[in-house]
């Protein structure tokens, strides 16, 4: 561990907390313009959050200090999360502590904190909403996991930073495994960051809600924590993403010259990312909530699959 | 001092086991409450305490073996201490030391004969489990098993004026004695006709492939009856509801894990062979198993059913890893052998402190409330804040969380199939993946069970009645949750130490071992084969968090105006809200009952509009009763019917059996 990497490590973990909202901003307003809408401008989640850190929180009475306490959590967790994936240089200090299956337990751990904070308050909207976060998890937390196992089992590493070095290294190899892998994980993306066809994240209805659901009940700076969350776990699926299927540009352990390029190598992938997710979201609807353990089955199984085809196939 | 240097571990250990004799039969002399718990129950926990130090200094140590003069004529007691019986002896001792501090708080209420007998059965129970894990002959094993199932059987039974919990404790003995006898059978084959019943003779005897295959199937069927094995299973979610809290968390944490013992000591010790379909075998019924668990664990109503549930998905994890390490010791690759046996070892040391942690805490609640039913709970937070935290630790373990224990091990099973290597038939390469995702799904709806179990008890708004009056856990019950809430964050957070007890095991039963390879970096980070390959440090991802959350909270402090006011709940702006608009437990289940619905045996009964009062019930049944239990059942009273008919209750018939008898006999011996 040296200096330059410590340096490195908290250059990103601030840059991605900056940058989170933007990327969300970035989605609502490729949306927008997809809608022929005009749009609220890619800086708007930024005014968001400033908007919510003024107000008075508002706690309901029954209220129990693990539901003070979680958004912390929560936020401290994506913070982590989207910290540790490898997204400008592969170096990072902190990688030999955290693999790939760590860093899906750092999601199913955020995932049961924010299902209890929504049980705490005994409503009916909150306890629906764990429920179907859970019901999601479920299937989503493996299909994520095997999408890792055939990445890993390529690079022989569970190691974030050796799976992003060996992929990136390779000669352009069209591995079939990761194609069914790629599809799989969009899928999981999709699920994970409650966006449509899964969770529609623009709405307050009964029918149809996940996400919304669980954090009715929060205000001020705890809604504001959560909603900074929501913007780094979108962050860190997009570069989870772009680190696995798109990894070419990252800069190398030591070279210090190719981190500008990278820099701009992510921003661009960021954005076709952002753009491509919008029209994703604009085209497909929003389906039935009994739908949803087909959709996320069916990437378990695409994950499953790939992994199998890594394994008989050996590419 | 020279008496203190020549104890030996046995020697400790079998005064531990001696000195719990003396408590039992002293509980069944003082019979007063007062005494009882203030007195022996902490007596036996430091008993306890003992026997996991003299089990911990003889881990890795050299083997001890002693012969006592007890027993029958020429049948001395053979006792002996290696690595594997000391590492359950851990097990046993550490977690024992736990369940026995909170029962000292527990079992207060109790009327002092009752508590009397309860007590001298506990301890019994304590012994023999002790013993089974010292045993070194047959005859040994099966005094000390049978002295365990006897001893469980009437804890089960403690409250046996209740038809259900005498009909539990009826369905706990009947495995438990099937499982017995295909023990016996399976210790009878490995003696190969010498008549000498000492697992040495059995570890030096040489068994063909077809008798050595006979010996595992028999010795998995019965220590698998004993585990809670799929289809063997159906005892466990009727006898842990009817035991008391403490009995629940000592047969799940630490019983179970005998056969887990059992199946590990025949296998890997006592047969000189193993075949490579067996691990197949094993690591298919555990994944089964696994699944099976976790999805009737999700559909329950009663907290002790799913947490009886839980159980069995465990053990099917347990299995999984036996499987594992059988199928890659056959094929010689020994480094990732070790991997899954240490895994597995690992698992079994992790849920005797969860379970126990959890079935202890249900104690709790039910001591509180008076009520098992998860539909009748809710907002347990607000009156008991400090139980609610222990549970939360136990809960959060169990679902496989980092930084807590549950994850250690699972990620460590996890890499032993990503690591495996690869094997020469390549449908076995194509069940590594499969099994992988299984396993990986198991672990996932663990979390579901438990947001269900923590969030409907402890979370939200009582359901019915009110827990207001409900008091906190008294200082015997924190000691006790405290203990077994300690081990489970510092078998999380120190992964290399646990690693390092548990390498002279893996030696013994493999040949290999994971310590100098999972410490090659220091302690901090685990790595199971080399630091490239895959690495994890529990202690600095815990201290990130906490720096995250310390950060965050400051910086949010700092900048923010603090201002906060309490009002009612939101909930979307419906003004009519009342607790029962909760999920319930059948409601949060509801999903996984939806998408597995051909696993369970569904009855419904929907009110039609015109009900005057409307009753909904729903109902997820146990196919297996239906398919594999009843069937057998009517068979067996089909047969007795006919057998019947020979008994006319006249002594001279009987007198004409005896005589037709012998002269058969007589045309055969002739």
């Amino acid at each position: 561990m040296n200096i330059s990497g410590i340096f490195l490590q908290l250059f990103q973990n601030t840059l991605v907390v900056l940058i989170a909202p933007l990327l969300v901003g970035w989605v609502n307003q490729c949306r927008a313009w997809l809608q022929n809408r005009t749009g609220p401008g890619i800086l708007r989640p930024y005014l968001n959050l400033f908007k919510l850190f003024q107000k008075d929180a508002v706690l309901a009475h029954n209220a129990s200090p693990l539901f003070r306490f979680h958004p912390y959590i929560l936020f401290a967790c994506m913070w982590l999360a989207a910290s540790l994936v490898p997204v400008i240089a592969t170096d990072l200090p902190l990688s030999p502590s955290v693999d790939v299956i760590v860093l899906v337990g750092i999601f199913a751990l955020a995932r049961v904190f924010i299902s209890l904070a929504a049980m705490d308050i005994g409503t009916s909207f909150g306890t629906l909403g764990a429920r179907r976060e859970m019901l999601v998890g479920f299937l989503a937390e493996p299909a994520l996991l095997m999408v890792f196992f055939t990445a890993a089992a390529i690079s022989h590493s569970t190691s974030l930073s050796t799976i992003v070095e060996t992929l990136a290294h390779k000669q352009f190899v069209l591995h079939p495994s990761l194609a069914f892998a790629a599809i799989a994980f969009i899928m999981v993306l999709l699920a994970e960051n409650a966006r449509i066809p899964v969770d529609n994240p623009s709405t307050h209805l009964e029918l149809t809600m996940i996400h919304e659901a669980m954090i009715l009940e929060y205000s001020a700076r705890h809604l504001a924590l959560i909603e900074w969350a929501s913007a780094l776990k979108l962050l860190a699926f997009s570069t989870i993403g772009i680190a696995l299927f798109l990894p070419w540009g990252i800069a190398e352990a030591g070279n210090w010259g190719a981190i500008p390029l990278a820099l701009v190598a992510l921003f661009l992938k960021l954005v076709a990312a952002g753009a491509g997710l919008a029209l994703l979201e604009t085209v497909s609807a929003k389906m039935r909530i009994f739908r949803v353990p087909e959709f996320m089955g069916t990437a378990f199984l695409l994950a499953v699959l790939g992994l199998l085809v890594h394994f008989l196939h050996g590419s | 001092m020279t008496v203190v240097t020549s104890l030996l571990p046995i020697d400790v250990t079998l005064g531990v086991i001696a000195y719990w004799l003396l408590l039992a039969f002293a509980g069944l002399l003082l019979q007063n409450t007062r005494t009882l718990t203030r007195v022996i129950f902490p007596a036996g926990a430091g008993g306890a305490l003992v026997l996991a130090a003299a089990a911990l200094s003889s881990l890795g140590g050299p083997v001890n073996v002693a012969v006592l003069p007890l027993g029958l004529p020429d049948l001395p007691f053979h006792l002996r201490m290696d690595s594997l019986s000391a590492f359950f002896m851990l097990l046993l001792g550490a977690a024992s030391i736990g369940i026995s501090l909170y029962s000292a708080g527990y079992f207060r209420d109790y009327a002092g004969n009752k508590l009397g007998l309860l007590c001298f059965e506990y301890h019994i129970f304590l012994a023999s489990m002790a013993l089974v894990f010292l045993a070194d002959d047959a005859y040994l094993f099966m005094v000390a098993w049978e002295a365990m199932a006897l001893s469980s059987y009437f804890l089960v039974t403690t409250n046996h004026n209740i038809p259900d919990t005498r009909r539990a404790g009826f369905i706990y003995l009947l495995i438990a004695h099937v499982g017995a006898i295909a023990i016996l059978m399976s210790f009878g084959v490995m003696q190969g006709g010498h008549g000498d019943y000492t697992f040495a003779t059995m570890r030096s005897a040489h068994l063909t492939e077809f008798w050595a295959s006979v010996t595992f199937l028999l010795a998995l069927f019965g220590f698998g009856a004993k585990a809670g094995i799929v289809p063997l299973h159906v005892w466990l979610p009727e006898a842990h509801p009817a035991a008391p809290s403490p009995i629940s968390a000592m047969m799940s944490g630490i019983m179970l894990k005998t056969a887990i013992y059992g199946i590990l000591r025949v296998t890997f010790d006592l047969i000189d062979v193993q075949l490579w379909w067996w691990g197949v075998l094993a690591l298919t019924l555990g994944l089964i198993t696994a699944l099976f668990g976790v999805i009737f664990a999700a559909v329950q109503t009663d907290m002790k059913r799913l947490l009886a549930y839980s159980s069995i998905e465990n053990i099917g994890i347990i299995l999984v890893g036996i499987g594992l390490a059988i199928t890659f010791h056959v094929f010689h690759k020994d480094a990732v052998a070790a991997l899954a046996l240490t895994a597995t070892l690992y698992h079994a040391l992790n849920h005797a402190f969860m379970k126990g942690l959890l079935f202890l805490g249900t104690g709790s609640v039910l001591h509180a409330t008076g009520e098992r039913k998860l539909g009748k709970l809710g907002g347990l937070i607000h009156p008991m804040p400090k139980l609610a935290l222990l549970v939360l630790v136990g809960a959060l373990a169990i679902a496989g969380l980092p930084p807590l224990n549950g994850f250690v091990s699972e990620w460590l099973m996890l890499q032993a199939f990503l690591l495996s290597p690869g094997l020469p038939h390549s449908y076995l390469n194509m069940l590594i993946p499969i099994a992988a995702a299984a396993l990986v799904l198991a672990s996932a709806l663990a979390g579901y069970v438990m947001v269900k179990f923590y969030g409907v008890i402890f979370l939200g708004q009582p359901r019915e009645g009110k827990f207001e009056d409900a008091h906190d856990i008294g200082i015997w019950e924190r000691l006790g949750l405290g203990w077994l809430a300690l081990g489970c964050i510092l078998l999380g957070i120190f992964p290399v130490f646990v690693i390092l007890l548990i390498d002279p095991v893996t030696q013994l039963m493999v040949g290999h071992t994971l310590g100098n390879s999972a410490a090659q970096t220091g302690w901090l980070w685990l790595t199971p084969l080399e630091p490239g390959r895959a690495s994890y440090s529990p202690l600095i991802l815990f201290l990130i968090i906490i720096v995250g959350v310390i950060f965050t909270m400051l910086a949010v402090k700092k900048f923010y105006h603090g201002r906060l006011r309490h009002g009612p709940a939101w909930d979307c702006g419906f003004p009519e809200q009342t607790a029962r608009m909760q999920d319930t437990a059948e409601g949060f289940g509801q999903p996984i009952r939806q998408i597995f619905e051909p696993f369970f045996g569904v009855t419904r009964i929907v009110p039609t509009p015109f009900d005057k009062h409307p009753h909904y019930r729903g109902e997820s049944r146990d196919r297996i009763w239906d398919y594999a239990y009843l069937p057998i059942a009517s068979i067996t009273e089909k047969l007795s019917a006919l057998i019947g008919r020979l008994q006319h209750g006249r002594i001279h018939i009987y007198l004409l059996y005896s005589f037709l008898t012998l002269l058969a006999l007589l045309a055969f011996v002739r």
